[in-house]
């Protein structure tokens, strides 16, 4: 007896460790890189400067995100992260800097090929189609992996019909990994906000992609439901092995999801490092100090 | 999961499944048994037409978020393509003639869509009003279009398709019925597409679909497209088999707005919508009218009576539109849904 079980449980782990290795072959070979992604630096921001007119965001910010490492930026409100995570996306053009996805270089990512450069990420707004179920806003998320034809989806032809079944079992697999499956013929815009924002979560994951930008992901949530989303934030690194960068102000939450963090203020970054470094170095806390004591000031004054 | 969608399909699917089946029956069955030529010329044809039209810039308006005042150019182009094609090539077959003429609205369509690449809401629908004034120039402007007539009235070939001649009221009934039917379940099976997802996507959040992969501008224009193609075919219905005439002043802006309330009333991003609108629209002011007719009998002139009629339709129209600003489909659809709570 014993011995069978012992014979069964290396090879089930086997299995397990090749569905993962398909997986980041398949992804290395779409993207022509290498099959061992683990050491690689996934992205690298160099020098990275936006402003508004006259207003600085941030300036020349540096920061460099590892396969599957959880990267948090944080800092005080109107530091510059959401305008990061912008810039990094293509949204806003960056005056200054280099952004690296993989091996491409931009001074202006183009975000209509971000989900080709296998990039994904959610919005600090819900950014959902609200008139789609949520199955259907998940399997948006692989808009970018289609190639089946106008013809071919009206046809019904093999090859999308293949496709769409691919698309459907991708996007089934999301939707029990973030427990979703009581939802998942909603309408999305019908849904509690939390749950709206697993979905945009479902749906950034389901391209598989090798960089997650998640903006607040937890913004307004009950400590449940954030300790929740931590869990499906960490589910989705261990299955996908996705490198994550990650805006949040409860920083409880940050220090213990991430492995490393990246600290802002007034659009400058300050620090970077484990979260235990980073919440002992001294400018940090006197950025964060300071913020508490203007925030206490505040509520005395209110 | 597999258990979850296939509970999901087995509850909307036979559902839908047997409503369609039911319209099918009653069109194809039973109306053409019943029906007088009034029926025929005056309620069923042009409510197909303009259902159709309805249907076509429902994609563009109801699904890909894309607002137009264009339609009614878009069936003329349809219309006038369709008439050259038979005056001048004879020898093509009807169906390939409105085909062509499909095609040919389409491309009208993709090029009044590439302001759609910058513009959005209230200021694309200003820029699809100038492709409105522009087909309504061109047509009044250019007598070739028009085969030279001196009144710019120009008679629609005959119906023939195969040597069966769809002449009589009846003929163009069906005629109407196979094409909207063809149509429309080509509509159905877009929306339900990959494509179909990225055109909602487009609506409800452009920058996520950007960043999802969707392919923005192509899509935008694909709407347009496939809408004019839509609009423009069911444009040949209207001239070819309803008022078998074509004139310019038949495609005017008040169509393109008729067009645009069977839509909103319909319910935006639906296909029954179109329909449903089209049935209030059409139908409802000839029942009005007889209603009216037998109600104040002779008394009163005719012009009082149509005032009064549009009267009755405009309050009905703010009525619906009140109770449900999704339209008559979510109007139907709550009825349904207590009916059947009643019924368990």
């Amino acid at each position: 007896m014993q011995d069978a079980s012992q014979r069964t449980v290396p090879v089930l782990r086997r299995q397990n460790r090749s569905e993962v290795a398909q997986l980041s072959d398949a992804r290395s070979s779409r993207r022509g890189g290498p099959a061992r992604e683990a050491d690689r630096t996934i992205l690298a921001v160099e020098g990275l400067s936006l402003a508004f007119g006259g207003t600085v965001a941030f300036a020349e910010i540096d920061l460099s995100v590892k396969a599957h490492e959880i990267h948090a930026v944080i800092g005080p409100n109107g530091a510059g992260k959401s305008s990061l995570i912008n810039a990094i996306s293509g949204l806003y053009a960056p005056q200054a800097g280099r952004v690296r996805i993989g091996d491409a270089s931009f001074a202006r990512v183009p975000s209509r090929q971000l989900a080709a450069l296998g990039v994904a990420r959610t919005f600090q707004n819900l950014a959902l189609f609200a008139g789609l179920s949520v199955r259907d806003n998940i399997l948006s998320g692989l808009a970018g992996d289609r190639t089946a034809g106008l013809a071919a989806q009206l046809l019904g032809l093999p090859s999308a019909r293949r496709e769409a079944r691919e698309h459907l079992a991708r996007a089934a697999a999301v939707i029990e990994l973030l427990e979703l499956g009581s939802f998942a013929e909603r309408r999305a815009g019908s849904l509690p906000y939390g749950i709206q924002k697993r979905v945009e979560l479902a749906r950034a994951l389901v391209a598989r992609p090798r960089l997650l930008l998640l903006d607040e992901p937890m913004a307004g949530m009950t400590a449940t439901e954030k300790s929740e989303m931590s869990g499906f934030i960490r589910t989705a690194r261990e299955t996908y092995g996705t490198a994550i960068v990650l805006i949040e102000h409860d920083i409880g939450v940050v220090m213990r999801l991430s492995d490393r963090v990246t600290v802002l203020d007034h659009g400058r970054r300050i620090a970077t490092g484990t979260p235990a470094e980073v919440q002992a170095n001294p400018k940090v806390i006197a950025a964060y100090l300071g913020l508490e004591s203007e925030d206490v000031a505040d509520e005395d004054a209110a | 999961m597999a258990g979850i969608a296939s509970v999901g399909a087995q509850r909307t699917l036979p559902a839908g499944v047997t409503s369609v089946a039911l319209v099918a029956l009653v069109a194809v069955g039973i109306v053409p048994l019943i029906g007088t030529s009034y029926l025929y010329e005056a309620i069923l044809t042009p409510f197909l037409a303009l259902a159709l039209a309805g249907l076509g810039l429902n994609l563009l308006t109801g699904y890909a978020g894309l607002l137009s005042l264009g339609s009614a150019a878009f069936m003329a182009v349809g219309a006038y393509a369709a008439f050259n094609l038979s005056l001048r090539l004879p020898f093509l077959p009807l169906p390939v003639v409105i085909l062509i003429a499909g095609g040919v609205a389409a491309l009208t369509g993709v090029i009044a869509g590439l302001p759609a690449l910058r513009l959005r809401g209230f200021y694309l629908a200003v820029s699809t009003l100038a492709v409105q004034f522009f087909v309504a120039w061109a047509l009044n402007r250019i007598g070739w279009l028009s085969n030279d007539s001196p009144s710019g009235i120009v008679s629609a070939p005959r119906l023939i398709v195969a040597g069966i001649s769809f002449e009589d009221a009846r003929g163009r009934y069906l005629f109407s019925l196979a094409v909207v039917a063809l149509l429309s379940f080509a509509a159905w099976r877009l929306v339900r597409s990959p494509t179909g997802r990225d055109l909602v996507a487009i609506r409800d959040h452009e920058i996520a679909a950007r960043i999802t992969g969707v392919r923005v501008a192509r899509t935008k224009l694909l709407a347009f497209a496939l809408s004019s193609f839509i609009v423009g075919v069911a444009g040949v219905l209207w001239a070819f088999a309803y008022l078998r005439t074509l004139e310019p002043a038949g495609f005017n802006l008040d169509r393109s707005f008729q067009i645009l309330f069977i839509v909103i009333i319909g319910g935006l991003g639906t296909l029954r919508g179109a329909f449903l609108g089209a049935g209030f629209i059409v139908v409802l002011p000839l029942v009005l009218a007889r209603l009216g007719a037998a109600m104040l009998g002779d008394g009163f002139d005719s012009g009082t009576l149509e005032m009064c009629q549009r009267m009755v339709l405009g309050t009905l129209i703010v009525a619906v539109l009140i109770r449900e600003p999704a339209g008559l489909t979510a109007l139907l659809d709550r009825a349904v849904g207590r009916l059947r709570g009643r019924a368990d």
